[in-house]
């Protein structure tokens, strides 16, 4: 009997970007449910440990109209999880849910019915975005500066934990002979003031199956990870190179250690593509069609729009790169898409340096700059690269994804994981009921302030 | 068969059945009313009994017998999960049937209510309906913190000038909420996606929308981020008891559920439904006027008078509703439904006061008496729900037609 590290996967379905080949001809819907199934269903056939859904809350623009060069639009986060909560058993079920444009109140029934309606297996990746241009859809537009995010995020968090543990675990009492349904006269109370909420009244569920359902983040920046080592579950890392990947496991660990949690009790998954074939180098030739694949001329001139900021619909992507400089103080250009550096012009230097280091057109930049996959190689290296890398402690686990939606996962579960269950890497059955059982996540305990309590 | 249209059923769900004491029937499930599990054995008897549409109900507060604000009881069913979230976890495990959940649209996003539904519609096959619900409480306003309202104190009169334009402006912007619900699922026209590898072009970006809507509570641009759902138009129904939901109604919904208790008062609100149609213009079909009946049906065992005696006595109060209570045999029941049927009633959505005991005898007796008499159908012969209620399958997309 081997007690090696077990290997956390998630698998996320592309969309909403050039990552995702929709001009494949066999590549399915971005919104029909049985797209959403399938994936979900060959997750679990892999033993994942869950399956997750990103978001956006306004489709994006160029220069005042809408992208038409690669994926846009998607389905509703909550609904689709909740349906596949009927086609799938053990599967965790995380989406993206935005903080700045939904009410703690709201969110947190929302969830709360999800780990209900699921059996335990519901996870939130909490996000925030301060901008005007999503807020346009939305009741109170772009109110949030920027500087407040995190603490609407935090405050928003701790709103709807509260309401998770409004009600004691004994609450439902449903004894037909007595006649008490519920054990409180108040059952559900809480009361809530903070800088950016003021609410009171009775949440409307039980604890859920989970106890509270798992939290997701992502968190870079200084007080990013200070955030989500106090707060999270788990970690979306950014990295996946060994020495840089171990350095920010330590980092959050220790931060996770300084808030007063079980360093154990945060886990560390960094997101990527994987490429498979017979051979290393049919793999890697084929990842490099991928990507070339993934940046077509005006996807090139859309990604390249990012850094000039201004419009290039004429620009030639099989020459250089521009040799104007980036409209670094105009509005902006693409809307709707998050900024990866704000330091426009930096980022084309660096651009320029990497042309005519590598002698590249401005496509082949591109290609080079903004696309990556991951995972490359024959099913055997794919096994290995991802258990050494957990196992050298890296990060706990994977986000894996493919270039095509739905049948992409296929392979890696076909090919891959038979592999990493050899290894002893990843459980051949589910253990655990909930995802935090399956994650090896501890209930959180229920830490509730009676309403009447609260100043 | 009779000449009649086709009268349409629908069974309401909610908890463990409408009666405060339902809970407590020897088949009652109450430590089950938050698993998915108990909601499908509901709904899969709903469509046993050939159901057109089930509804979900919800609010955004927690149940109370009183008419706003908590109360301090621990005798009856508390907590709900969100109806929404149930219809989508039943969805691909059911067929035929519409799923119709509440969602309230005061204090919440139209936006994310518009996708959402979408998304139901996507994830049912065009089987998706919403049930529209204002909310005028103190204590719902209070859960979401943003906006001050009056307490509305009973006994109190929707018309006293007092209260009326707060009762109107929350009903106006229901109606402005279903609008921007309805323009966000026209946003993108049907063949919206092209996948044009030629021209490098995954959408027609003419063929998106914004929606551009500016009212008093709120503005949206749109477009939506999902595609227009299958039905085009999901099916908007309201329940109303009064002028103002009416006029809601007769702006907005497809279906409204009203609550008749006499053969003169159905009489009664037939016309003051078509008068609020005069009243806001309505263009297009009618409205269908749907009678709300609460039923405690007769066992073998049991009378259905017997029966709610039983329950009243647990619950210690006699039960009113909203709605005409009918306790009886099916056949009794079938003919009530059958002379407001001729009245002009489209249909009849039954609220069992047990569940599963009064669905289950809907299912067994009352659906097959009533199909006995050539009254509703006798299996799924749509595959949406705006097929099975006769509502146009082919909805012209707005933004389509005014180009």
């Amino acid at each position: 009997m081997t007690h090696k590290k077990q290997i956390i996967l998630g698998a996320y379905l592309g969309g909403v970007n050039n990552q995702t080949l929709w001009g494949l001809p066999e590549a399915g819907s971005q919104i029909e449910f049985s797209s959403f199934e399938h994936t979900a269903r060959t997750a679990e056939r892999g033993k994942f440990d869950f399956f997750f859904l990103a978001e956006g809350l306004a489709l994006r623009e160029r220069g005042g109209k809408i992208f038409d060069q690669d994926i846009i639009g998607r389905p509703d986060t909550f609904t689709v999880l909740a349906s596949l909560a009927a086609v799938t058993e053990h599967l965790g079920l995380a989406g993206t849910i935005n903080v700045t444009f939904n009410e703690p109140y709201e969110l947190a029934r929302q969830f709360a019915s999800l780990d209900h309606l699921s059996g335990g297996r519901a996870a939130w990746n909490i996000v925030t975005s301060f901008d005007a241009f999503t807020g346009q859809n939305f009741r109170r537009g772009g109110f949030l500066p920027r500087s407040q995010r995190y603490e609407r995020a935090a405050e928003s968090l701790a709103l709807v934990r509260e309401l998770w543990d409004s009600w004691a675990e004994d609450e439902v009492v449903a004894d037909k002979g007595t006649g008490q349904f519920v054990r409180s006269g108040d059952v559900g109370a809480f009361q809530h003031t903070g800088s950016q909420f003021d609410v009171h009244g009775r949440f409307t569920l039980p604890r859920s199956p989970q106890g509270q359902p798992v939290i997701l983040q992502a968190g870079v920046s200084e007080q990013g990870r200070d955030f989500a080592a106090a707060n999270s579950d788990a970690i979306f890392s950014p990295f996946n190179h060994l020495p840089e990947a171990q350095e920010y496991y330590s980092d959050i660990r220790r931060r996770a250690v300084a808030a007063g949690r079980d360093a154990d009790d945060v886990k560390l998954l960094p997101g990527g593509a994987f490429v498979l074939g017979d051979t290393d180098q049919e793999a890697q030739d084929k990842a490099r069609w991928v990507r070339d694949q993934q940046v077509t001329p005006q996807t090139a001139r859309v990604l390249l729009e990012t850094v000039w900021n201004r419009d290039l619909s004429d620009f030639d992507p099989d020459g250089p790169l521009p040799t104007f400089e980036p409209a670094v103080d105009a509005p902006s250009f693409i809307q709707g898409r998050a900024r990866l550096d704000s330091d426009l012009q930096g980022w084309a230097d660096r651009l320029r340096a990497v042309q005519a280091e590598k002698k590249l057109t401005a496509r082949e930049v591109v290609v080079d700059q903004f696309t990556r996959t991951e995972f490359v190689g024959t099913p055997e290296r794919v096994a290995g690269q991802l258990d050494d890398f957990v196992q050298s402690g890296g990060s706990d686990g994977f986000i894996i994804g493919s270039h095509l939606v739905p049948t992409g996962l296929d392979e890696f579960v076909d090919r891959v994981v038979p592999l990493l269950q050899e290894r002893g890497s990843l459980r051949a059955e589910y253990q655990g009921s909930t995802l935090r059982d399956n994650l090896g996540l501890p209930v959180p305990e229920r830490r509730h302030v009676r309403a009447s309590a609260t100043v | 068969m009779s000449d009649t249209p086709q009268l349409h059923l629908g069974v309401a769900l909610d908890g463990a059945g409408w009666h405060p004491a339902a809970w407590r029937e020897p088949n009652a499930r109450p430590d089950e009313l938050f698993t998915a599990g108990y909601w499908l054995d509901l709904v899969r008897t709903a469509q046993d009994a050939v159901a057109d549409l089930v509804t979900i109900e919800d609010t955004l507060a927690l149940q109370s017998s009183r008419f706003e604000g908590p109360d301090e009881r621990t005798d009856q069913v508390r907590g709900r999960l969100d109806a929404e979230l149930v219809a989508a976890r039943l969805a691909p495990v059911t067929q035929g049937i519409g799923l119709v959940p509440v969602v309230t649209v005061t204090h919440t996003e139209p936006f994310h209510v518009s996708k959402a539904l979408a998304t139901l519609d996507y994830t049912s096959h065009g089987r998706a309906g919403w049930q529209v619900r204002a909310s005028a409480g103190a204590s719902h306003a209070a859960l979401f913190g943003r906006r001050e309202v009056p307490e509305l104190v009973p006994p109190f009169d929707i018309e006293d000038l007092k209260i009326a334009p707060f009762i109107q402006d929350v009903f106006d912007e229901a109606a402005d909420a279903v609008e921007v619900v309805r323009r966000l699922w026209d946003s993108w026209e049907d063949d919206a996606e092209i996948r044009d590898v030629a021209t490098d072009r995954f959408i027609d970006r003419d063929k998106l929308h914004y929606v551009d809507f500016e009212g008093k509570h709120f503005s949206v641009r749109g477009p939506s981020i999902t595609p227009r759902p299958p039905q085009g138009q999901p099916v908007v129904t309201v329940l109303a008891h009064a002028r103002v939901p009416y006029e809601l109604a007769a702006r907005s919904a497809d279906v409204v559920f009203v609550t008749p208790h006499d053969h003169a008062g159905a009489e009664a609100i037939l016309r003051e439904v078509r008068d609020a149609e005069d009243r806001v213009g309505r263009t297009g079909l009618p409205l269908q006027v749907w009678a709300d009946l609460a039923v405690v049906l007769d066992t073998p065992e049991e009378s259905g008078a017997d029966r709610k005696a039983r329950l009243d006595a647990l619950a210690g109060d006699p039960w009113f509703t909203d709605a005409v209570v009918v306790a009886g045999s099916a056949g009794a029941v079938a003919d009530q439904i059958a002379a407001w049927h001729e009245l002009g009633y489209a249909g009849v959505r039954l609220r069992p006061a047990v569940l599963p005991d009064d669905l289950a005898l809907i299912a067994r007796d009352l659906a097959p008496e009533l199909r006995r008499r050539g009254l509703t159908r006798s299996a799924y012969d749509a595959d949406s729900l705006r097929g099975l209620l006769g509502l146009p399958t082919d909805v012209p997309n707005r933004y389509a037609t005014a180009r």
